[in-house]
């Protein structure tokens, strides 16, 4: 953030009076919950004699064992190695659809442009749980128009991933777009002339001078959209009463709900979803890394 | 320029639509993606209208005769909850918006334009919690808010909704492009004190993005379903998300409500597409020209 010379006058106690909601909000709602989650990680409850009767179990420090746990957890392994099948198609596809359209609707030639922005944001404007649902009833034999054309289960176990995904590229390519289209529309048309005097097709201005324009912001938008897939949770949390084929564990955030709310073992939840913020974090780092030394290798 | 509506400018006119390269290629790309993104809505609109029997034996996109008693049935399930639900959910992201939007604008002001000591630092703070899992803070704000019991409560859902860095970094951006330095200084010369140059001199430039800011969280907030199903245990104060979910998690295997689901379904995305169709101008990802037209 480019910082501005404002204000001569003494700013005293004035910004952060402003800034004492905001500050009080996240001490309460950030800081205290993520601090409260570590501490449960590293505790554990301690049955003594049956465990029956109050004062029978306690809490008491266990060290990293919730961890070591949670990293020895196939179950939980499991459910990466989905989030990862998953997460993979769902980033190339929707980011890949999201550029493809911010660059159509940007070039010139293009009829119905207004008809297929606003189509295809809309989506944006449909709950995960209502979009799971709608695409989950199309997926069913019996109700399904796409099922009258294809004939393939796609609540099967196979195919249920591939399903998955596409209620998330069909609910998240359209903020992507805006976010690109905003960000190309906001480029001078100069410089495209300049282009243009130089010879360069629509296609070597898309892929020569649009694509490095928005690199900042596709980088942006995939970090989001990491954070965003690593979480998931309402898509197969909301399909799973209509197949059979979705365990409760799917993903690793249902098995954190699992295990805080179904099993009751609130420790070993706080542990793996530490693992899970520590995992989103490595990734948009890491990817944040790679694109940097990749992009601005000689800067 | 970045409005999502655009204006008539020398670069639209350039726009003006010819034959390009690649014939009709682009345009039916897009027009491929927008009916892709509107099959399921349109679909749901026509499967409201069927009766139970019409939903199963006539063609997908053949309009039933059932809408009404399709309506009628959902308000009376389980004496009217569903309206119930919608009710709420305007309470959640209406009250959780506002709050949200007023906490955004005062913080990205301040943050605009003050220059004080730990500000980068309160900055990055702020922003950063959008890194953070939502789940690693829906648990423990559910275990916290049992320990006061306040979970299983309207607050519960309310009150965490409130803080959103993506609108704190928005009103920053607009408050930057929007409020001119030198009005305040102005201001300032006059003998207007901080609060009161907040209140008659920034806020109301800041309008327009304040709008956006409102969508955005108004939107997020509706939409959310992890929070408010942790949180919640009494189905009266559900929201329409996760209403919706008990909805088909006691109906997947019973045909005969598969109507009501969809109904359901169908009425609680009215509100939100009508508000997302008539505030197309503040549909921005993008505030840092300060203006919005």
């Amino acid at each position: 953030m480019r910082t501005r010379r404002s204000g001569g006058a003494p700013s005293g106690a004035a910004p952060y009076l402003f800034l004492l909601p905001a500050l009080v909000l996240f001490a309460v709602f950030m800081a205290v919950p993520i601090c409260y989650t570590v501490h449960l990680s590293l505790r554990r409850t301690k049955v003594s004699g049956l465990g029956l009767g109050k004062g029978s179990r306690t809490e008491v420090f266990a060290g990293l064992d919730n961890y070591t746990a949670a990293i020895g957890d196939g179950e939980l392994w499991a459910g990466w190695l989905r989030v990862l099948g998953y997460g993979l198609m769902v980033l190339v596809v929707m980011l890949g659809l999201a550029l493809l359209f911010a660059l159509l609707l940007d070039s010139a030639h293009v009829r119905l442009a207004r008809f297929s922005r606003i189509s295809i944001f809309l989506p944006f404007a449909v709950p995960g749980v209502a979009a799971t649902l709608l695409w989950g009833f199309l997926y069913l034999p019996s109700l399904s128009p796409i099922r009258q054309v294809l004939d393939v289960d796609l609540l099967g176990a196979g195919t249920v991933t591939f399903s998955m995904a596409n209620v998330a590229v069909w609910g998240g390519t359209g903020f992507n777009m805006l976010v690109l289209y905003t960000t190309l529309r906001a480029v001078p048309r100069t410089y495209y002339e300049a282009a243009r005097l130089d010879g360069a097709s629509e296609l070597q201005i898309a892929l020569r001078v649009k694509i490095p324009i928005l690199l900042p912001a596709i980088i942006l938008t995939t970090v989001f959209s990491v954070i965003a897939t690593v979480q998931v949770f309402t898509e197969p949390t909301t399909l799973r009463p209509l197949t059979n084929t979705i365990s409760s564990t799917w993903s690793p955030l249902m098995k954190v709900y699992r295990d805080a709310f179904v099993t009751g073992d609130v420790y070993s939840a706080a542990a793996t979803s530490i693992v899970i913020a520590a995992i989103s974090l490595v990734l948009s780092f890491g990817f944040l890394r790679v694109v940097r030394d990749r992009a601005f290798g000689e800067g | 320029m970045s409005t999502a509506t655009l204006p008539i400018t020398p670069a639209g006119r350039r726009r003006a639509r010819r034959r390009g390269p690649y014939g009709v290629a682009p345009t039916a790309i897009l027009v491929l993606g927008a009916l892709y993104c509107l099959l399921p809505v349109s679909w749901v609109a026509v499967a409201a209208t069927k009766s139970k029997a019409e939903l199963f034996s006539t063609a997908a996109f053949a309009p039933g005769t059932g809408l009404l008693s399709n309506l009628a049935d959902l308000s009376t399930y389980r004496d009217g909850v569903f309206w119930l639900w919608g009710l709420n959910t305007l309470l959640y992201a209406g009250g959780g918006a506002l709050l949200s939007t007023a906490v955004s604008a005062v913080s990205g002001y301040a943050l605009a334009k003050y220059r004080f000591a730990g500000r980068n630092l309160i900055f990055n703070v702020l922003i950063g919690g959008i890194l953070v899992p939502s789940v690693v803070l829906a648990m423990p704000q559910y275990l916290l808010f049992s320990q006061i019991g306040l979970a299983d409560t309207y607050w519960s859902v309310l009150l965490p909704q409130i803080l959103h860095p993506y609108g704190i970094y928005l009103a920053r951006v607009y408050a930057t492009a929007a409020v001119p330095d030198a009005l305040l200084e102005a201001g300032r010369i006059d003998g207007a004190g901080h609060f009161l140059l907040l209140r008659k001199v920034a806020l109301p430039l800041m309008l327009p993005g304040m709008v956006t800011i409102f969508l955005f969280q108004f939107v997020a907030i509706w939409n959310n379903f992890l929070l408010p199903f942790i949180m919640l245990g009494d189905d009266q104060k559900f929201p329409l998300t996760v209403g919706l979910y008990t909805m088909l998690a006691a109906g997947a295997n019973q045909p005969s409500l598969f109507n009501l689901i969809l109904t359901g379904t169908l009425v609680s995305l009215i509100p939100l597409i009508a508000l997302f169709l008539t505030m197309q101008r503040y549909w921005r990802t993008d505030l840092s020209d300060g203006a919005v037209k």
